[in-house]
């Protein structure tokens, strides 16, 4: 699971009003390489919860990215090669995402978040 | 300026369709027209609509050979230097085709070679070797290069072949004659067709189609794709192949994350063809998707194949009897939560299409795309053409394919053109709530599995009866090929 996906769950569990951002909970970490696109970076800026993603990234142990960020900064060549790495090449291969608001953990196997519900929280 | 444009045929009503895409995909800022509106298609004299043969008015020569080599119904297109209903009507439209036009493919340091084609005849190399003579008032001073020729030019044929073959009727003898500008690369289908896959599931989109509806979506590089029935990811590969980035969910877990082993999963089947892996695979349901609020105008296409119930049923979270309201809520214990399996109960098509276009509406950019297929039940040949609405989207190509007597599947293809109100939000979360109350009511009224497998009505008494209800073979199969 990348951090862009990360940035685009949220726990949906019936009831839960704050499901987002999840708690990362790591067992294996991978890095990916993946084609870098400046287009797409410029493109998926404004979507991303910028803050989830710094939060996210340090927790998979990456800390380039700066706490706040201005759009203008997404000329500098240096930024989106950082900002690439956080969102598409660092990998939560094996831990879970875990709702802020009950504790329920989505486990990732595989690369693979399960987010299917149980049958009392739907 | 018009083309002619030689379609495979095969798949009829997907054809303009995907020029039609491929140019609004291709056409530059300047070239408007050919991206807001419909483009202009001709027949050629006496031609029937489903021939391979149709002009269509394209704003350039690099529009036209991008379009047809991006294209994989498109056998090849070319620049009409003249037709005519006899070898002495074509070379008078040759000749007097500007030579302002002719000269410059002609040059004495180009090199050239001219093909010979027919629809609906053979004819042998004698005769295409004549027939190529005959051409020799044309002032070709080039060399001939069969192997890799600057310029390739085509003769083609068309003539009355009779009838019930199985092809259009037609009514006169044609003769083309033109300068190649691109075609199809259909070397991409033996590349990726499924018999070599590893992974397959029951309904794996086969290879054809699924560059067909990668097209319909306008998939380019930097482009974000999602399937949220992704399966085996046969759509998603299509995708990929031009480019795009993927993201794929589905509700089975087996599918997405185990496979049939290590180098037989998913993501083994992008290895395979050396493929940039999905961003990210997601196990989900398409009725609860997991998307955070506010989320929204994220995916350029959404391109799927959503479980009709005939040939794979769609399931959603909630169990069998909750669902029908036998049994209350089912409480996991505390203990089993980890390892739990969630029970799952079916997923009309109706709910399924519903969802899919809410979530459409909501997670695609303006002006993106949404291509799935939706199955018609057919009668007496009229297929009931009403199709799933919704109020940000405009339906803009239908291509139907039959499947049997009884249905067949449509590709629709619809673009997003107005915002995802708050009303809008509010209207799908009451039908979210009906259909959740009424499920059995839902789950009976979208049956398509008895449509199509219940047994046929007409009485079967004996073989020899069946045999002279038999009805005669179609003479014109039209859209069957």
């Amino acid at each position: 699971m990348r951090l862009l996906t990360h940035n685009m769950l949220s726990s949906n569990i019936k009831g839960v009003t704050n499901g987002f951002p999840l708690r990362i909970e790591i067992e294996k970490v991978v890095e990916k390489q993946v084609e870098f696109n400046p287009d797409f970076l410029k493109n998926m800026f404004p979507k991303i919860e910028w803050k989830a993603l710094v939060n996210a990234s340090h927790s998979m142990g990456y800390v380039e990215l700066p706490e706040e960020v201005e759009p203008s900064r997404l000329d500098s060549e240096d930024f989106l090669h950082k900002f690439h790495h956080a969102l598409l090449e660092l990998h939560l291969e094996e831990g879970a995402l875990v709702c802020p608001e009950t504790g329920r953990r989505f486990p990732v196997s595989k690369g693979i978040p399960n987010m299917l519900l149980h049958e009392d929280e739907v | 300026m018009w083309y002619l444009c030689m379609f495979y045929h095969r798949l009829l009503d997907y054809r303009k369709a995907e020029v039609e895409s491929l140019a609004q995909l291709f056409a530059n800022d300047e070239e408007d027209q050919y991206k807001t509106q419909r483009l202009k298609w001709r027949l050629p004299l006496h031609h029937h609509p489903d021939s391979p043969f149709h002009f269509v008015d394209l704003p350039s020569e690099d529009v036209a050979r991008n379009v047809s080599n991006r294209s994989i119904l498109v056998k090849g297109m070319y620049e009409l230097w003249g037709e005519g209903g006899s070898y002495e009507e074509l070379e008078e439209a040759i000749r007097s085709y500007p030579d302002e036009r002719k000269l410059p493919y002609l040059e004495p340091d180009s090199t050239f070679k001219i093909n010979v084609d027919t629809f609906g005849k053979v004819i042998s190399l004698q005769e295409q070797t004549q027939r190529i003579h005959g051409l020799s008032y044309i002032p070709f001073k080039g060399r001939v290069n069969l192997k890799s020729p600057e310029h390739k030019f085509w003769l083609m044929e068309t003539d009355d072949y009779g009838v019930n073959n199985g092809l259009p009727p037609i009514v006169q003898r044609r003769i083309f004659f033109g300068r190649e500008i691109g075609g199809a690369d259909r070397k991409l289908l033996p590349t990726y067709q499924l018999k070599s896959r590893t992974y397959l599931g029951p309904t794996a989109m086969d290879a054809e189609i699924a560059f067909l509806m990668a097209n319909q979506a306008l998939v380019m590089p930097g482009k974000l794709v999602y399937d949220p029935f992704v399966g085996t990811g046969s759509i998603l590969i299509a995708a990929a192949h031009f480019g795009a980035m993927t993201m794929g969910a589905d509700i089975d877990i087996r599918v997405v994350r185990d496979g049939r082993g290590p180098d037989c999963n998913v993501w083994s089947n992008f290895k395979q063809y050396g493929l940039p892996m999905p961003i990210a695979l997601l196990r989900a349901d398409n009725n609860l998707p997991p998307w955070r609020t506010g989320l929204k105008e994220i995916f350029d296409a959404i391109i799927c194949d959503p479980p009709y119930g005939v040939r794979a049923g769609g399931r959603k979270s909630g169990g069998r009897k909750l669902m029908k309201g036998v049994v209350g809520p089912y409480t996991v214990p505390d203990d089993k939560r980890t390892d739990h399996i969630p029970s799952t109960a079916s997923y009309s098509l109706v709910e399924c299409v519903h969802d899919l276009l809410d979530l459409a509406g909501r997670m695609l950019v303006m002006g993106g795309r949404l291509v799935f297929f939706y199955p018609v039940v057919r009668e007496d040949d009229n297929v009931n053409n009403s199709f799933p609405e919704h109020p940000c989207f405009q339906l803009i190509a239908t291509s139907e394919q039959i499947l049997s007597s009884r249905y067949s599947r449509v590709l629709l293809t619809m673009v997003k053109t107005s915002q995802y109100t708050e009303e809008i939000a509010e209207e799908a979360r009451l039908k979210h709530k009906d259909f959740k109350e009424n499920h059995l009511k839902w789950l009976e009224d979208g049956n398509l599995h008895s449509a199509v497998f219940s047994p046929s009505d007409l009485p079967l008494n004996g073989a020899a009866d069946a045999k002279t209800s038999k009805e005669p073979k179609p003479k014109y199969r039209g859209k069957y090929v």
